[in-house]
C-alpha cells in the first residue's frame, strides 16, 4: 500500500524540523515542500485555513497541523518503529507534560532574546537559562529525556538547538556555561541521523535571523 | 484500586474539566479545593513547575496541565472512550483541544480590560468564535467530535458554564441570540448531558465573585 505523506514546511522552523527528525526515526518516505511564508501557496491554505501556519503533514490527501500534535499522529500511524512516546500513561503525561512546557516557553523567550536589548534582554536571558536549567534537571542522568531511548520530549526541545548559536550571539552568552549536561545531550542526539539530517546548520539559522532583524528593523 | 485525587477550585473551568471527565469514566476521586490566595504545601509538592491547579494524584503520583491531565485519564480509564480511535479524528480532536487552550487568554483580555482596549479585544475574541463556528462544528455531530461527549467538548466546557457569567460581569455580550447558531447549539447539546447538567458551578454564587474579580481588574488597569 503506497501511504503519499507530504510536508509544508520552511527550513529554519523549529516546529517542522521536529516532524522532520520523527519521520526520519520512523523511517518514513515524504515530499518536502519549502513555504514561502510571505507568500503562502494554495494548498497551506486550504490544508490549515485556521492557522495558515507551517508545519503541516499532509497523509494520503489529510492534513494534520501543530507540531507536537503531528509528532504524536506519526508515532501512532507508524507504531512499529522507534516508539516516541512510552506506553505506561503516567510515563506519557510526563512527556506530554515537558514537550507542553518547552512549548509554553522557550519559543517565546528565545525570540525575547534576540529581539530585545539592554535590561529587557537580561531578563529575557536570565529566563530562557532558568527554563533550560529545569529542563536540564528533568533529564538528570538519563541519556535521554525519553530514557533509554530517544523520545518525544528529545523531539521537541533538539531542534530549538538549531537556533542556540543564534541566541547566544545576539545575547552575548553561552548555553553551554550554564547548562553543560544539555549541551552533552544535545551532541548525543545529533549522533543520530535522524537528527542531524533534519537540522539546518546554526549558523545558517544565525544568518537567517540577521536578515530577519534587518528587515523588521530591530537592533 | 489506588487514590485518586483532584486539587482544584471551584470557580474555575480549568478544574472543572477534570471533574467532567473523571464523572464521565465512572472513577470515584477525593476533591480538594485549594485557595489559591494561599497556595498550599501540597499543591507546591504536587506541581513545582507551574503552582497552579488543577492537578491530579494517582496513587501518589501527580500529574499537571489540565490537558495533560485529560490524556492521562483517558488512556488510564478506557471504557467510555472521549477521544476518537482512528488517528486522524484524534488529531482533528487534539487540534481543537489545543486551540481551545491557545485562545483562552483572548477571551481573557476582554474580561480584563476597558475603552478602546476592551473594543479590539471583543474584536479578537469574535474571531475566535467564527473560526469554530466554520471549521470545527457542524455537519451531522452534535458535538465537537460526534454525538458523544468528549475531551475537546470539555476544554469548550466554559462556553456553557461560565461564558454568560462572564458577559454579565462584564457589560460585553459576546454570544448574542442571532449570532454564532452552531456555537449556540453546540452550548445546548453539551448541558444536555447526563453528567455535565449535575455538575455546573452555580451561577448566583459566581456571578458576584467575577464582577468582584472585573472591578479589581479594572482598577489595576486604569490605574
Amino acid at each position: 500500500m503506497g501511504d503519499e505523506v507530504i510536508l509544508l514546511d520552511f527550513w529554519p522552523s523549529m516546529f517542522g524540523m521536529r516532524l522532520r527528525v520523527a519521520l526520519a526515526e520512523k523511517g518514513v518516505n515524504y515530499e518536502y515542500k519549502e513555504e514561502d511564508l510571505s507568500n503562502k501557496s494554495a494548498l497551506l491554505l486550504k490544508m490549515n485555513p485556521v492557522h495558515k501556519k507551517i508545519p503541516v503533514l499532509i497523509h494520503n490527501g489529510k492534513p494534520v497541523c501543530e507540531s507536537l500534535i503531528a509528532v504524536q499522529y506519526i508515532d501512532e500511524v507508524w507504531k512499529d518503529k522507534a516508539p516516541l512516546l512510552p506506553s505506561d500513561p503516567y510515563q506519557r503525561a510526563q512527556a506530554r507534560f515537558w514537550a507542553d512546557y518547552v512549548d509554553k516557553k522557550l519559543y517565546t523567550l528565545g525570540s525575547k532574546v534576540w529581539q530585545t536589548k539592554g535590561e529587557e534582554q537580561e531578563a529575557s536571558k536570565k529566563e530562557f537559562l532558568d527554563c533550560l536549567k529545569l529542563l536540564e534537571g528533568e533529564l538528570g542522568d538519563k541519556p535521554y529525556f525519553g530514557g533509554e531511548t530517544f523520545g518525544f520530549v528529545d523531539v521537541s526541545l533538539i531542534t530549538f538547538y538549531s537556533w542556540f548559536y543564534a541566541y547566544e550571539t545576539f545575547g552575548n552568552f553561552s548555553i553551554e556555561a550554564d547548562c553543560p549536561k544539555l549541551i552533552e545531550w544535545v551532541k548525543r542526539c545529533m549522533e543520530k541521523e535522524s537528527v542531524s539530517k533534519s537540522i539546518p546548520d546554526p549558523h545558517k539559522v544565525y544568518e537567517f535571523v540577521l536578515q530577519l532583524k534587518k528587515k523588521f528593523g530591530i537592533e | 484500586m489506588e487514590e485518586v485525587k483532584l486539587i482544584g477550585t471551584w470557580r474555575s473551568p480549568y478544574s472543572y474539566r477534570v471533574t467532567w471527565a473523571l464523572k464521565l469514566k465512572g472513577v470515584k476521586y477525593e476533591y480538594v479545593e485549594e485557595d489559591l490566595s494561599n497556595k498550599s504545601e501540597m499543591l507546591l509538592k504536587y506541581n513545582p513547575v507551574h503552582k497552579k491547579i488543577p492537578v491530579l494524584v494517582h496513587g501518589g503520583r501527580a500529574i499537571a496541565e489540565s490537558t495533560v491531565i485529560l490524556e492521562y485519564i483517558e488512556e488510564t480509564w478506557p471504557n467510555n472512550p472521549l477521544l476518537p480511535i482512528d488517528p486522524f479524528e484524534k488529531a482533528r480532536a487534539r487540534f481543537w483541544i489545543k486551540f481551545g487552550e491557545d485562545k483562552g487568554s483572548v477571551f481573557g483580555n476582554v474580561f480584563r480590560t476597558v475603552g478602546e482596549e476592551q473594543v479590539k479585544a471583543t474584536k479578537e475574541a469574535k474571531e475566535v468564535l467564527r473560526l469554530i463556528e466554520e471549521h470545527a462544528l457542524g455537519g451531522k455531530n452534535k458535538l465537537f467530535c460526534g454525538d458523544k461527549i468528549g475531551l475537546t467538548d470539555l476544554v469548550f466546557g466554559w462556553f456553557a458554564g461560565w461564558l454568560q457569567v462572564l458577559e454579565e460581569a462584564n457589560g460585553v455580550k459576546l454570544l448574542d441570540h442571532n449570532s454564532f447558531p452552531k456555537i449556540q447549539a453546540w452550548i445546548e447539546n453539551f448541558r444536555e448531558d447526563a453528567i455535565i447538567k449535575e455538575n455546573l458551578p452555580n451561577r448566583d454564587e459566581m456571578l458576584p465573585y467575577f464582577k468582584h474579580l472585573r472591578e479589581k481588574l479594572i482598577a489595576s488597569a486604569t490605574q
